[in-house]
């Protein structure tokens, strides 16, 4: 038991398992999400989506994954060999890469999993910046597979890919801009706690009444929050914008050539991304893992344990092990939101027709652009004139 | 007379110029409205009829395969009048006619052959109007499978039965 523990202080093993876990966590979702997608989608319908395999038809993906494993790994004559075989995993690693710069909670303080307790597979004080430099990589890999596959349809969907994707990785990163402006940091762990104070403090309610409007990032900037959200939809090529594999018109787009397992990762990085995405919305907007009463769960949640070990008649302190559910409840909290926000693509992609290419470069650059800029300098101002004078903000 | 030219549908100014026309380009208000209704119909029954275990509910006028019917002593109506190959605008009806038994006494022909090609059928029901002595009839049986061809001629005994 001793060398168990003593191993489990390991700084390398307590690496080895975040990577494990947060790995787990995005790859064991993809499948999950797509699952979930034919249910939403049927439902939207007014259909049943997958019921025939398993419960719920949970085994439906099982089966899909098997089918996709098992089919002809098929290589096109005449493509650009090396890039061909490259571009579907530049397209899936930058989904997954940037999910490990998230804090996923927060484990009450215990420095075992990372500083403060903040429980990331990297805590890194510029997470912000590093996850915006490694999603834009994901254009790469659609524009290297439009190009490698020696085919006009992937050809078409690769380029539409990248103008997209450059077009509104402006977008995010001035809407991000205006955001940084009032954290005042990269940090993203820091980020979510700046987001766990109450909004307003009026003296003459209680403070639990205040506490139950938290000041998250989407109620201080609505505005920034748009922005980020539609410029997501673009980077993650969901529907209204998913041009690069408009179906209709390209075929399959930009994975027009590939099959089997190949296919399988263009798919799985879009999910990935979709997920990441998600959880980077969750933690700059949406309070991350923080929820109005964590406070006050997290003060109560030593004597609750030790209460419930009086019961059982075991001798162990509820201030030491009292992390382990906190953390547990502070990432329930952070996966719930990602849940509803993918939730929210998904109903976002069942609703809205996608844009025409024309409409798509308009909407990016002759208003998103501009509103980006006016943000900037409206939050600006903002911190200037206002909520320096008045005290609130950043 | 003054006709007032041709605006292009697409054009900034055929909008009003009012702030509501303003709001309207936002898209924003639509869309919210847009998402409300498909998250209405996320909420509804989904319509879908589980096949093998559910069937759907097939009306009793529906035009299915065809039936050849008897008269009170069991004997079929038909007396090979050719009405209904006739009338068929398939041409999928071949009737070949022979003499009536002698203890028949009410006709001269029934039919020798009575063949209904369902692979040429149109369901459309023109034999069941055309018979003077309603001797053909569609059933709501929905129209069968085969993995043969010749299958799908029906000949009078599977009419008569069916």
């Amino acid at each position: 038991m001793e060398t168990v523990w003593s191993l489990l202080r390991n700084p390398w093993v307590i690496m080895a398992i975040k990577i494990g876990v947060g790995l787990g966590l995005v790859m064991g979702m993809v499948p999950m999400m797509v699952w979930m997608e034919r249910k939403v989608s049927a439902r939207f319908q007014l259909r049943r989506g997958p019921n025939r395999v398993g419960p719920f038809g949970l085994f439906q993906l099982v089966a899909d994954s098997l089918k996709l494993l098992w089919k002809e790994d098929f290589l096109p004559r005449n493509t650009d060999r090396i890039v061909f075989l490259a571009a579907p995993i530049m397209a899936f690693l930058p989904g997954v890469l940037s999910f490990a710069l998230i804090p996923i909670g927060v484990a009450g303080g215990n420095e075992l999993l990372g500083p403060g307790g903040v429980m990331a597979v990297s805590y890194i004080s510029m997470g912000l910046l590093v996850i915006m430099a490694v999603s834009s990589v994901a254009a790469y890999g659609i524009a290297f597979a439009g190009w490698a596959s020696n085919n006009q349809y992937s050809l078409l969907g690769g380029i539409r890919s990248s103008a997209q994707l450059i077009s509104y990785e402006i977008v995010m990163g001035m809407a991000v801009v205006a955001l940084l402006m009032m954290t005042g940091t990269l940090n993203l762990a820091e980020i979510v706690q700046q987001q766990a104070v109450p909004l307003f403090h009026i003296s003459f309610l209680p403070h639990w009444v205040n506490a139950l409007i938290p000041s998250w990032n989407i109620i201080r900037q609505p505005l920034t929050f748009i922005l980020f959200l539609v410029a997501a939809f673009a980077e993650t090529n969901r529907a209204p914008f998913d041009l690069p594999e408009a179906e209709q018109e390209l075929v399959g787009g930009y994975h027009t050539e590939y099959t089997g397992m190949r296919y399988a990762w263009f798919m799985n990085g879009e999910y990935a991304a979709m997920f990441t995405m998600c959880a980077v919305l969750t933690t700059l907007f949406l309070g991350g893992w923080t929820f109005p009463g964590l406070g006050w769960v997290s003060a109560h949640m030593p004597s609750v344990i030790d209460w419930v070990m009086g019961i059982l008649h075991l001798n162990i302190s509820g201030q030491a092990v009292a992390w382990i559910p906190i953390g547990l409840i502070t990432f329930g909290a952070f996966f719930t939101k990602v849940a509803l926000l993918v939730f929210f693509f998904m109903w976002v992609r069942w609703t809205l027709p996608r844009f025409r290419w024309d409409q798509l470069m308009k909407l990016g650059w002759n208003v998103l652009i501009p509103l980006a800029l006016a943000n900037i300098i409206g939050t600006a101002l903002f911190l200037e004139y206002v909520a320096s004078r008045f005290g609130f903000g950043g | 007379m003054s006709v007032a030219p041709a605006r292009d549908k697409n054009s900034r100014e055929d909008l009003p110029g009012s702030r509501l026309a303003w709001f309207t380009r936002l898209y924003l208000p639509t869309i919210a409205k847009g998402m409300l209704i498909s998250l209405r119909h996320f909420f509804r029954k989904p319509v879908t009829i589980q096949y093998p275990e559910q069937k759907a509910k097939i009306s009793e006028r529906f035009r299915g395969e065809h039936r050849l019917t008897k008269d009170a002593d069991g004997n079929m109506k038909c007396v090979a009048c050719y009405m209904c190959a006739t009338a068929c605008p398939a041409q999928c009806i071949h009737i070949e006619a022979q003499a009536a038994p002698p203890e028949w006494e009410n006709r001269d022909k029934i039919p020798k052959v009575f063949e209904i090609d369902m692979l040429k059928c149109i369901y459309c029901g023109y034999c069941v109007e055309a018979c003077p002595k309603e001797a053909i009839e569609m059933t709501n049986k929905v129209p069968q499978v085969y993995d043969n061809r010749q299958a799908f001629i029906y000949g009078l005994n599977k009419l008569l039965n069916n």
